[in-house]
């Protein structure tokens, strides 16, 4: 379990691409009751697509852009920069130091890319808070950025409906008022074929046979080597195990009474999911914020994405929040974070690359 | 096994529980979809507390098979 003191988000903000998909009209590959059954299982009635020009760094910048100019931020004052994507703009360079230049940050300011999925605002969280509870860093910021709606085949029922594309920044500064805060991360690689993209790496480089379309299960489910798929129901045997489980241990080892979190703030997987464990631990529902409906699954962003979009005005003074996130590894993390007048932007739209300026 | 085979029907939604015996293909049913494997995974969790895997229900043929799992 890691610990933190003096370290915390103080402003946070959100961008989404502007193109809205109806999931009951997304695709005409299949019938329209089984979209409707599937739909209505999962609980995503709309998304966000990213057009041919906008990657997970547009929606990022836009996002950091936003935080900078509201909260009158000095882009010299940022030393630390963290990019955290799976879906980043090239192989190589790092998209962080891309960025650095983008946004007008110094070169003195450290940048570097973490590539986690759905658990990793936990995982970059930590990370900040560790560099900047021990380093001399002035101000960090954390950009989270994802385009799944570019990895998943709109043919293969069990991922088609499900994901979109959301960035979000936040700034990490230092600051007495933030009391204590708990992580638990978790990893269990025996599990890393349950969510996977398994061509167009290293392992198994790209070739036209792994951009060949094809006929995956008996559900005449299609996509290609090079397309994201999901063992949807593994993954939610896994999840309604292990997450109950770590929630519990880590109030247990912070020793956080349930009644003083304010907000509990889950991945928004699938709403098929997050009920059956809010069911399962008897949680209080008014405490749950959710974005599933209106934004899907966006891995990793979907955790602050709902704090931005459903927390917006709830967070002055001192809140409590607890975070809870799982995902491709597999890994899983629960945070206990304090917040302390976190001021939150409005979401800002983006379109070919850029943010649509009001 | 009656009452297995009804909690069983109102958990992937079947609603003709009156035609579903132990010996039923599941695959084989109209409401059978991808979604029930999920369905079916949350009811093995909630009534037995009993994990069962993607794997396990493709290789069940009948609902015996999937009761048997149950009550192992």
């Amino acid at each position: 379990m890691l610990t933190f003191q003096g370290v915390g988000i103080t402003a946070m903000a959100g961008a989404v691409p502007k193109r809205v998909i109806n999931n009951y009209e997304y695709t005409e590959f299949f019938p329209a009751d089984q979209v409707k059954e599937v739909v209505d299982k999962v609980g995503v009635f709309e998304r966000r697509f990213a057009d041919e020009n906008t990657c997970s760094s547009d929606l990022c910048y836009a996002a950091a852009n936003r935080l900078i100019k509201d909260n009158n931020i000095d882009r010299n004052e940022i030393d630390l920069l963290i990019f955290l994507s799976q879906t980043p703009d090239y192989r190589m360079p790092a998209t962080s130091i891309i960025l650095q230049e983008r946004l007008g940050l110094p070169k003195t300011c450290m940048a570097f890319d973490i590539q986690m999925g759905c658990a990793g605002f936990c995982y970059a969280l930590s990370v900040a808070y560790s560099m900047m509870q021990n380093g001399n860093f002035n101000k960090a910021l954390i950009l989270d950025g994802e385009t799944r709606s570019k990895v998943y085949s709109p043919r293969d029922r069990r991922s088609a409906f499900i994901f979109g594309d959301a960035g979000v920044a936040a700034l990490i500064e230092k600051n007495d008022v933030f009391k204590k805060s708990w992580f638990s991360i978790n990893s269990d690689g025996s599990l890393y074929d349950l969510i996977m993209i398994k061509g167009g790496g290293y392992r198994n480089p790209s070739s036209p046979e792994t951009l060949t379309e094809k006929v995956v299960d008996e559900y005449g489910n299609m996509r290609s080597d090079e397309h994201g798929y999901m063992r949807g129901g593994d993954v939610f045997n896994f999840v309604i195990r292990e997450i109950p489980r770590n929630i519990k241990h880590t109030l247990e080892v912070s020793g956080v009474d349930k009644d003083s979190i304010d907000y509990i703030v889950f991945h928004q997987a699938n709403n098929f999911i997050n009920s059956y464990i809010a069911k399962k631990m008897k949680l209080d529902n008014s405490k749950i914020p959710h974005t599933i409906e209106k934004f899907g699954n966006t891995s990793s962003v979907s955790v602050p994405i709902t704090i931005i979009s459903e927390l917006k005005d709830k967070l002055d003074g001192d809140k409590l929040l607890l975070l809870s996130a799982f995902g491709v590894g597999m890994s899983w993390a629960t945070g206990i974070v304090p917040f302390h007048n976190c001021r939150i932007s409005d979401i800002v739209e983006v379109e070919n690359g850029n943010p649509i300026e009001d | 096994m009656k009452d297995f085979i009804e909690k069983f029907a109102e958990a992937i939604e079947v609603e003709d529980v009156a035609a579903l015996t132990a010996e039923t293909k599941f695959h084989d049913l109209d409401e059978w979809s991808s979604l029930s494997v999920m369905l079916t995974i949350a009811f093995f969790d909630e009534e037995y507390d009993k994990q069962i895997g993607e794997k396990d229900i493709r290789e069940s043929e009948t609902i015996q098979d999937l009761y048997n799992i149950a009550t192992a």
